[in-house]
């Protein structure tokens, strides 16, 4: 026999199976027929969501803790009554309004928690009653090279992490010999996302995005999305990306829909820009123990708002101002 | 004149004091960076302190909330992403990385995923975020942990983060790079170790006012023993000015 038609031994594998398949051809089709021409994209929220988001989808959410949060276009969907999402969950504020509305229902999980304020209960609340109903484990390299992965448009990236764990045992990452070193390596698949959101400090009309300080996993995950709709602080000309392009992450032709977001992040923070709202945040922290009081919250801060703008005046000036630096 | 402190500040104090000068740090979220902060200000004013979403080598002058936020690159050395930094850590450049957890075993393996069973867990807990990566590629982790019989557990509910896994060699065994693993733990009680040959946890030192017995009784499995136990220096009043008027002055963890 020849030897390049032996196949490699999985040693041990995850038990789960994938949440969202590997389509590697699909995927550059797909990219293929995405416009590469210089348009503008501009949308609201809500003609965002209305366009592109569909009940099932897998939704992907780029930030870390509180900052660069795109919090206008998740109390959007959130409004939307649309539900049932497969979600990565690397997340904080914006999952909590998600599973207060209980739209979750599969989740690649990482790190789902409030920080230094301590564990989400209404992560608890739907993952304890049974109301996401399935749970895949991954460390956040492991997410964040799975992105990596389907960014290069490669089936899974080999990584040492996850080795020996009930963190692996949990995923769906299999582990083989490699054939070059014969050590033992993870294999991650790759993740591609159907709709992925990502707050950024400016962008153009097109898509053409900068973002201001550390960028998490903006790179990868921007790479990773079949649909990417970019919600900014602030709407700049092409000549301003053109005179700093080493400053973009984010090129237009992986955006769909632009959506501008005068602080898109609260009571998050952005980087530069403006601070957390802790009054807001400790407030909420309160409301979320109880489903009750998660549902008074969202009451009087997402459903009776009917749009962003409408939020901010709710806000009001003389506190954006504060926190603004 | 004896100072009063309380038993976040002894933390932060005796996990500042495991910190090198000229090194490299992971640091989560908490007590590491009040501890990272105290050991720049202290004896360590070249510790690099790495966050997990991008910051290299900030200067710690107001305590960071979140591994994300503004104040992790705060006159930082390079502000990049999370896998920039993971990938540092994959390739042998980070020393030291602090974990925590609810549950952590004799070998050092931690848990902070679920309690109970996994398909229908009591409580579901935050999961790994970058804790098993930390747990993985850095040369020497120190976990940081209130020490009773509920945390300290002869079989841990899930396996989050690697410590030692089932003992010597075991992380090698898994594909685990060679030469890292758990090095300390910093604990309410006392400060402890690993044997170097059965990887079990060891008692290295305790804290002031806490006898041998009081931690074997608040250790749900059998622990070894250093030939010489020592007591750990309370925090000096130096080391408790600088933690509460310039780590931590809103006292958010006195």
């Amino acid at each position: 026999m020849n030897q390049f038609t032996k196949s490699i031994p999985i040693i041990s594998e995850g038990e789960a199976s994938l949440i969202q398949p590997i389509d590697l051809d699909g995927f550059r089709e797909h990219n293929r027929k995405k416009s590469k021409a210089l348009i503008d994209k501009t949308m609201t929220e809500k003609e965002v969501i209305d366009k592109y988001v569909k009940d099932g989808d897998y939704l992907g959410f780029e930030l870390y803790g509180t900052v660069r949060c795109p919090m206008s276009l998740t109390r959007e969907l959130v409004r939307s009554g649309k539900k049932d999402f497969r979600i990565v969950g690397q997340g904080v504020h914006e999952l909590d309004l998600m599973f207060g509305a209980d739209l979750v229902r599969e989740i690649d999980f990482t790190y789902i928690s409030l920080e230094v304020y301590g564990i989400s209960d209404n992560m608890r609340r739907r993952v304890e009653s049974g109301a996401v109903t399935k749970i895949v484990e991954w460390s956040n390299a492991a997410i964040t090279w799975r992105f990596k992965a389907a960014s290069m448009g490669i089936p899974f990236i080999p990584a040492r992490s996850m080795l020996g764990t009930d963190t692996m045992k949990k995923s769906s990452a299999k582990v083989i010999e490699c054939p070059f070193t014969h050590e033992k390596v993870a294999l991650l698949p790759a993740l591609f996302v159907d709709v992925g959101f990502i707050h950024v400090n400016r962008a153009d009309i097109h898509g053409n995005c900068q973002i201001d300080g550390i960028s998490g996993f903006a790179f990868e995950m921007s790479r990773a999305c079949k649909t990417l709709i970019i919600s900014t602080e602030k709407i700049v000309s092409t000549d301003e990306i053109r005179e700093h392009p080493d400053r973009t992450i984010i090129p237009y032709y992986l955006v769909d829909a632009v959506v501008h977001a005068p602080y898109g992040s609260w009571p998050g923070e952005m980087s530069g820009m403006y601070e957390r709202d802790d009054t807001h945040y400790k407030m909420f922290i309160e409301k979320q123990k109880t489903q009750e009081g998660m549902d008074e919250y969202m009451k009087e801060w997402l459903y009776s708002l009917p749009d962003h703008q409408s939020l901010l005046d709710k806000i009001g000036k003389k506190r954006l101002q504060e926190l603004t630096l | 004149m004896t100072q009063q402190y309380s038993p976040s500040e002894l933390l932060i104090c005796l996990s500042s004091r495991v910190m090198e000068d000229g090194t490299t740090a992971f640091i989560g979220t908490g007590i590491p960076m009040l501890a990272a902060s105290l050991a720049q200000a202290m004896h360590a004013p070249n510790l690099v302190p790495i966050f997990e979403f991008g910051g290299t080598g900030a200067i710690l002058e107001k305590l960071p909330l979140a591994v994300g936020d503004m104040r992790t690159y705060n006159k930082a050395l390079a502000a990049s992403g999370i896998c920039d930094v993971m990938e540092t850590a994959q390739r042998g450049f980070v020393e030291f990385g602090f974990l925590g957890g609810a549950q952590i075993d004799k070998y050092g393996n931690l848990n902070s995923t679920v309690i109970g069973d996994h398909k229908h867990p009591k409580v579901r807990l935050p999961g790994s975020g970058g804790a098993n990566d930390v747990g993985s590629a850095c040369w020497r982790t120190i976990a940081i942990m209130i020490h009773d019989k509920r945390r300290f557990m002869e079989k841990i509910d899930f396996i989050t983060t690697p410590g030692f896994l089932s003992g010597p060699g075991a992380r090698e065994e898994a594909g685990l790079p060679r030469n890292t693993g758990p090095y300390r733990v910093v604990t309410s009680l006392g400060v402890l170790g690993y044997d170097d040959e059965t990887k079990r946890m060891k008692l290295l030192s305790v804290n002031p006012g806490v006898t041998v017995e009081k931690v074997i009784e608040n250790t749900g499995f059998e622990l070894l023993f250093a030939d010489n136990i020592t007591t750990n220096e309370p925090p000096t009043e130096e080391e408790l000015k600088i933690l509460r008027e310039k780590v931590d002055p809103d006292g958010l963890y006195r």
